[in-house]
């Protein structure tokens, strides 16, 4: 309220008379404003204090408070303490307050050694319980779409595909581009010393076909389209609106999953495609300008290496990995808990679901691919 | 004490993007009164309320507590004038990351000069004062949906505003629990004097515990009636105040007038 000119600040005068102590309250008491303290009386312990508020003009939580601080100085010093002049709302609130304290309604939070490895344990189980569980219903209901495609989302995929695919497209060219120009810069350092700057080419084109523009991509769309995809069915989740879903019987996966996996199952290898492209025109840039190698002898230097199985194994990788991001981000989305904080935790665990799995598919296929010789 | 209306509203036009949803808003709270905003979904309830609040700024007109402008307001006094009104949202607003207790003392550390004893009693007290004696130390994700609201009240309570706003108080609630949040109301009322607006539609609470209403209406994009619920509900000639007021059995404060 705003303040009034003369606000008579808040006052406690005390007042002894045959040992009975009389503290009578004044002014306007208001919790956002100083109030007066509560100094107990030193030279005589009185044998009871009395609190009258006949003179406050205005009163709060404030006076509570200091009622409060006196009644618990009183009970502490064996001190009688009467509170029957005060107004009934006030002593009601004291009551109150003094009982607050003493009531807590337990609550046991702590946990020991034992139990926090057990749990860890158990988390660990379900989690690969739940993942094997999502996979094999992403599987049923891929199987499901592929006999019936009529009840496929045909215009949710498509524009999934522009959101993850198109859209992506500065943000990839410009990675892969610098991945490119980078691993020049770095083949340079090692070749130029055996006068073989020339193999940078196939340094560059070997390594962004085969590895890195399928990995570079992933990651790049895993924080990009795994995290919105998890915040957006998260999202979903609190909103009950895949509830709404299984109420009517659709299937969530069918309806909210596979056309997004499908999506990114197709652009990832497009993409990867392309950042390859850039980050051989990258290599190109840094061999024309800083190692003096034309661009011509440059690309005929990189097919003599390059041939269509590094950019097949390039491309095969690319579409795990979509899928892998995909799976990632649908999974925790319809996994998130109904919260705001939940949704927030779906995104980042998504993108590290993401993340951790294409590495390791990505050493998987390393191996496979030296086994059979690709 | 002044004789001052708590909250006095003149010419309030309303809206987003420069279009009003509601315009030429007049009136005034009466300092101790509950007072309903009421009206159909849609007709621009919450949206006043924001206004009030200032969560938005009004297009035209202004909001004065206590006489005092509050949308003309400059900086550092609309601080000192945003500690004198709690709100509870609707969907209670505790902050998740907090204990109930930490949620009640943040106002208190931001405008009092309070140690943190005291701080922690006044919390013990306002729970106490909603029904929620002892859970302090929970979170509100440990605590039932009838319960946050109650705690979002202890907080909207923590600086023992002069008026308390209530956005849709019984959304999603049980009736029981409703009712009990209904006199709560009228016990923070009758302790500290204080001011409530209350923005709902449910009939329950309007007859039990509304001093007065204001009712809103969509396609007049404002106030359709004024005044006491029951009279209204009673006398009102207008066809959509009967339809409010009559669309729900409620046989003692809504009887035949046809």
């Amino acid at each position: 309220m705003p303040a009034t000119p003369a606000t008579p600040a808040p006052c406690a005068v005390l007042h002894e008379e045959d040992g009975v102590l009389t503290i009578a309250l004044g002014g306007r008491w208001r919790i956002t404003s100083p109030r007066p303290a509560w100094d107990p009386p030193t030279e005589r312990t009185p044998r009871m204090i009395r609190l009258r508020m006949d003179e406050v003009e205005a009163w709060d939580s404030a006076i509570v408070l200091y009622a409060f601080t006196v009644s618990r100085w009183a009970r502490s010093a064996g001190v009688g303490f009467d509170a029957s002049a005060l107004n009934p709302a006030v002593r009601d609130l004291l009551q109150k307050m003094e009982g607050a304290r003493e009531t807590i309604v337990p609550l046991d939070r702590s946990k020991n050694f034992f139990t926090v490895v057990g749990l860890i344990a158990s988390d660990l189980w379900t989690e690969k319980k739940e993942i094997s569980h999502f996979v094999g219903e992403c599987v049923i209901s891929a199987g499901y779409l592929a006999r019936n495609p009529r009840k496929f989302r045909w215009r949710d995929c498509l524009s999934e595909m522009q959101a993850c695919g198109a859209m992506a497209l500065p943000i990839v060219s410009l990675i892969a581009f610098l991945v490119g120009l980078t691993l020049a810069y770095i083949g340079a350092v090692v070749l130029r010393q055996f006068g073989a700057d020339i193999w940078v080419a196939d340094l560059v084109g070997l390594t962004m076909v085969r590895e890195m523009g399928a990995v570079m991509t992933a990651i790049v769309l895993a924080g990009r389209t795994g995290a919105a995809y998890a915040a957006t069915l998260g999202n979903m989740r609190a909103n009950e609106e895949i509830d709404a879903l299984e109420t009517l019987g659709i299937r969530p996966v069918d309806f909210l999953v596979i056309p997004r996996i499908v999506a990114l199952g197709v652009m990832m290898p497009l993409l990867a495609l392309y950042a390859n492209a850039l980050g051989i025109i990258g290599g190109m840039a840094v061999a024309a300008g800083v190692l003096d190698i034309p661009p011509t002898a440059y690309w005929i230097e990189m097919l003599t290496i390059v041939d269509l199985s590094d950019v097949s194994t390039g491309l095969i990788k690319a579409f795990t990995f979509g899928i892998i991001v995909g799976i990632s981000g649908c999974m925790r989305g319809m996994q998130a808990h109904r919260s705001a904080a939940g949704v927030g935790l779906a995104a980042t665990s998504a993108v590290v679901t993401a993340i951790l799995f294409i590495i390791v598919s990505d050493a998987l296929y390393a191996v496979i691919f030296n086994i059979l010789g690709w | 004490m002044t004789t001052l209306p708590a909250i006095d509203v003149t010419g309030l036009d309303c809206g987003y993007d420069g279009k009003a949803i509601l315009s030429g808003l007049n009136f005034s709270v009466q300092r101790g009164e509950i007072f309903f905003v009421i009206g159909g979904s849609g007709c621009g309830k919450s949206t006043l309320l924001r206004n009030l609040i200032g969560l938005l700024r009004p297009l035209a007109g202004q909001v004065k507590f206590s006489g005092e402008s509050f949308t003309n307001a400059d900086a550092a006094r609309r601080r000192e004038l945003l500690r004198t009104f709690g709100v509870l949202y609707q969907s209670a607003a505790l902050w998740s990351s907090l204990s109930l207790r930490e949620n009640i003392t943040l106002p208190l550390e931001e405008y009092t000069e309070l140690t943190r004893d005291e701080r922690d009693e006044l919390a013990a007290l306002k729970l106490a004062q909603v029904g929620l004696t002892g859970y302090e130390d929970y979170f509100p994700a440990e605590i039932s949906g009838g319960m946050k609201k109650r705690a979002g009240l202890a907080r909207a309570l923590a600086l023992d505003p002069e008026i308390v706003f209530f956005d849709e108080p019984s959304a999603g609630l049980d009736p029981v629990t409703s009712r009990s949040l209904d006199e709560l109301i009228l016990a923070i009322r009758a302790t500290l004097g204080t001011t409530c607006v209350v923005v709902s539609h449910e009939l329950d609470s309007i007859f039990a515990i509304a001093d007065r209403v204001i009712m809103l209406d969509k396609q007049a994009r404002g106030i359709i009636a004024a005044g006491d619920p029951r009279v209204l509900a009673r006398e009102s000639k207008d066809p959509r105040v009967q339809e409010f007021f009559h669309r729900a059995a409620f046989p003692e404060a809504a009887p035949n007038s046809h």
